[in-house]
């Protein structure tokens, strides 16, 4: 016999240790997936999970995806511990990228130091512009954030689409959609000849360090947490609940731009539609996956970006087509919704004895 | 461009053609969130329906099948949204947004085989009539049954919430968990059943693309439909008339835009294209100002999650 009763508090072991629960149920969930295509699933799964990460290449990939990754993980942790559901980092990634972009290409031909900072700058700040919009219209319009950040992701991929089909095509570029090559100026130092994993990485890290420094040792950190918890507790402390949302959404959105930046100065060095496979949805999972928590993210993130690499192994070695790796991202999150359950109930299986079957 | 009465006969039957998707799926998510359950997974939702419906056009060369599959197949997807949420108390904003994600992935996986196959002819009701009749005929007749269900289906929302018992239920769950309960309703179960019913017309709002508005399978081709149809409960502030209206209104910027860009018009083609975007955007605003005013329909519960001590 089963029996459920509610727990008083939530042990913080099991806080950490579901996620491990839930990844562990999405690989099982996608061996049977894999089989119901056909594939031994077995053996699926092993180019899924390992081969992509067998060698030093596989490695770099894993990090190079992650960084993104991360970047709007954490960016957006900032949001979903306030309660502030910003679901458009997509978007900001994709209004960072454009306006860090422009930069690089007005300084298409030149060359010199301060090139990438302004570039990289730009970045941050066109993503933070960007996340303000829904933000401004949360705070004096009372519109809703989830749905403004949502439509505004359609709107910047069109910006961005009619920029490098139009006015910042490449002159030389018969036709293509995608503007001129950055100069080297403009362009993330690779870490490593032959690896593509670049200095974006160093920015990612930098964001964890400083968001665990501004959630767990700062007034702000203390206001975003409490007014996650408790809105009306938040109200009645005398937090600026308006300024909160503000600051959370241009934290969320700067993170999003660098993540944009970041892509276009690093592997990619030019503007073209498709710069980001949704990392800034994807990132959602991360951030959730890592329960908010900076150090959490970056394991998630590493987590998530094999279901990318594994995707493509999986394309090229087994013809599994590659929107796998989208079903693995919406079983995982599944799976640690899921798994939550655990957290807020304790599940006793009692052994039936026989006076007790009497009654 | 003649601007003569025929013409517009044939626009406003072109309005109303691409509203049905919008129609159909914000009615079903609007019975949803009446009974205080958020689902964002509308999107996820439509485009499983539109490529289960489409894979089973090709298989059984059947469209009634096909159209009742799709139905079935947003039902048997909400499911895992209504286990999750009322079953095992998730968060109804990221297990929305985690079956709008898993949908996407999972549509263009099974729809692998079905890309660039031609969709087959989807019968119209009173061809005849379309003809005959100048201005009217365009507008009233030639339309398959699908656009004639959704043209009703917000009246018929609208009398199922307001003059039905059934329907008082589903108001009250959705308005006040605790009391209806202590009523002896079982608000589990009546959330459940809102949960799989606005899967079926999202499903359905997805077949109608796949199979009778476009129609082929293209990956993604909700295109953000599913969005959208969630904007216009907020926009209809909960009330099936008004979801008509709102979606005659996109469908239009839709039409619009599309006619623009057919003349050439000169702005660019991405900005015509974003109008629909943008305009749910200004909307929202417009209608979300007026605190009082959009409190007035909101379901008092809507998102929080109900849990029933045993």
């Amino acid at each position: 016999m089963i029996k459920i009763e509610k727990r008083n508090d939530v042990p913080m072991v099991l806080y950490f240790f579901t996620p491990f629960i839930a990844i562990i149920l999405t690989i099982l969930g996608g061996g049977i997936i894999f089989y119901i295509l056909g594939f031994n699933p077995i053996e699926a799964l092993k180019f899924y999970f390992i081969t992509p990460i067998s060698n030093l290449y596989g490695l770099s990939e894993l990090l190079l995806k992650a960084t993104p990754l991360c970047l709007i993980a954490i960016g957006l942790s900032f949001c979903f511990k306030s309660n502030n559901w910003n679901i458009g980092a997509e978007g900001q990634l994709t209004f960072g990228a454009i306006v860090g972009g422009g930069v690089a290409l007005l300084f298409y031909n030149q060359e010199g130091f301060y090139i990438l900072p302004l570039v990289i700058l730009a970045g941050a700040v066109g993503g933070m512009i960007f996340a303000l919009i829904p933000a401004i219209l949360k705070t004096y319009f009372n519109t809703n954030e989830i749905l403004v950040s949502l439509m505004l992701v359609y709107v910047s991929k069109l910006l961005l689409d009619y920029l490098v089909v139009g006015p910042w095509s490449n002159p030389e570029g018969f036709n293509f959609p995608e503007t001129r090559q950055f100069s080297d100026s403009s362009r993330m130092p690779l870490l490593f000849d032959g690896l593509r994993i670049h200095a974006g990485i160093f920015l990612a890290l930098a964001a964890v360090m400083l968001s665990w420094f501004i959630l767990y040792k700062t007034y702000l950190g203390f206001q975003i947490k409490v007014s996650g918890l408790s809105l009306k507790t938040a109200k009645y402390a005398g937090f600026k609940g308006k300024t909160m949302i503000l600051v959370v959404f241009m934290i969320s959105g700067a993170c999003a731009g660098l993540a944009g930046v970041g892509e276009i100065t690093g592997p990619i060095g030019q503007l073209h539609r498709m710069i980001s496979p949704d990392y800034g949805f994807t990132a959602i999972i991360v951030a959730f996956l890592g329960r908010l928590n900076p150090f959490g993210i970056i394991f998630a993130s590493l987590v998530v970006a094999l279901t990318y690499l594994g995707a493509e192994t999986a394309q090229i070695f087994l013809q599994i087509p590659k929107y796998t790796g989208q079903v693995f991202q919406g079983m995982i999150l599944f799976f640690l919704l899921a798994s939550d359950y655990l957290l807020f109930f304790k599940v006793k299986i009692l052994s039936l004895k026989k006076n007790e079957l009497r009654h | 461009m003649s601007l003569d009465i025929s013409f517009i006969g044939i626009l406003i039957g072109s309005i109303m053609a691409s509203s049905v998707p919008l129609i159909l799926a914000a009615s079903g998510e609007l019975i949803t969130e009446r009974s205080g359950v958020l689902n964002l997974g509308v999107e996820g939702m439509m485009i499983i329906g539109a490529i289960s419906g489409f894979a089973l056009m090709v298989i059984t060369d059947n469209l009634l099948i096909a159209i009742v599959g799709s139905m079935l197949s947003g039902v048997i997807i909400s499911l895992i949204f209504g286990f999750l949420t009322q079953s095992l108390l998730t968060n109804h904003v990221a297990t929305g947004l985690a079956l709008t994600i898993f949908g996407i992935g999972l549509s263009a996986m099974l729809g692998k085989n079905f890309v660039g196959i031609p969709g087959k002819e989807f019968p119209i009701l009173f061809s005849s009539l379309r003809e005959s009749i100048p201005f009217f005929g365009p507008i009233l007749f030639g339309h398959s049954i699908v656009l004639y269900f959704a043209f009703a289906l917000p009246f018929l929302t609208n009398y199922f919430l307001k003059k039905t018992k059934l329907g008082l239920v589903v108001r009250a769950v959705g308005d006040s968990p605790v009391s209806a309960s202590n009523q002896g309703i079982n608000v589990i179960l009546v959330r459940y059943c809102c949960i799989l019913y606005g899967g079926a017309m999202c499903g359905l709002a997805g077949a109608y693309l796949s199979l009778i508005y476009t129609p082929q399978w293209i990956e993604n081709m909700t295109a953000g439909r599913g969005w959208i149809a969630l904007a216009l409960v907020v926009f209809a502030t909960w009330s099936p008339i008004k979801v008509l209206i709102g979606a005659l209104i996109f469908g239009g910027i839709t039409i619009l835009q599309l006619h623009m860009q057919a003349i050439g018009f000169r702005i660019p083609v991405q900005f015509l294209s974003a109008l629909p975007y943008l305009m749910t955007i200004i909307v929202l605003v417009v209608i979300s100002r007026d605190s009082r005013k959009i409190k007035l329909n909101t379901p008092t519960s809507l998102g929080r999650i109900f849990y029933k001590e045993k």
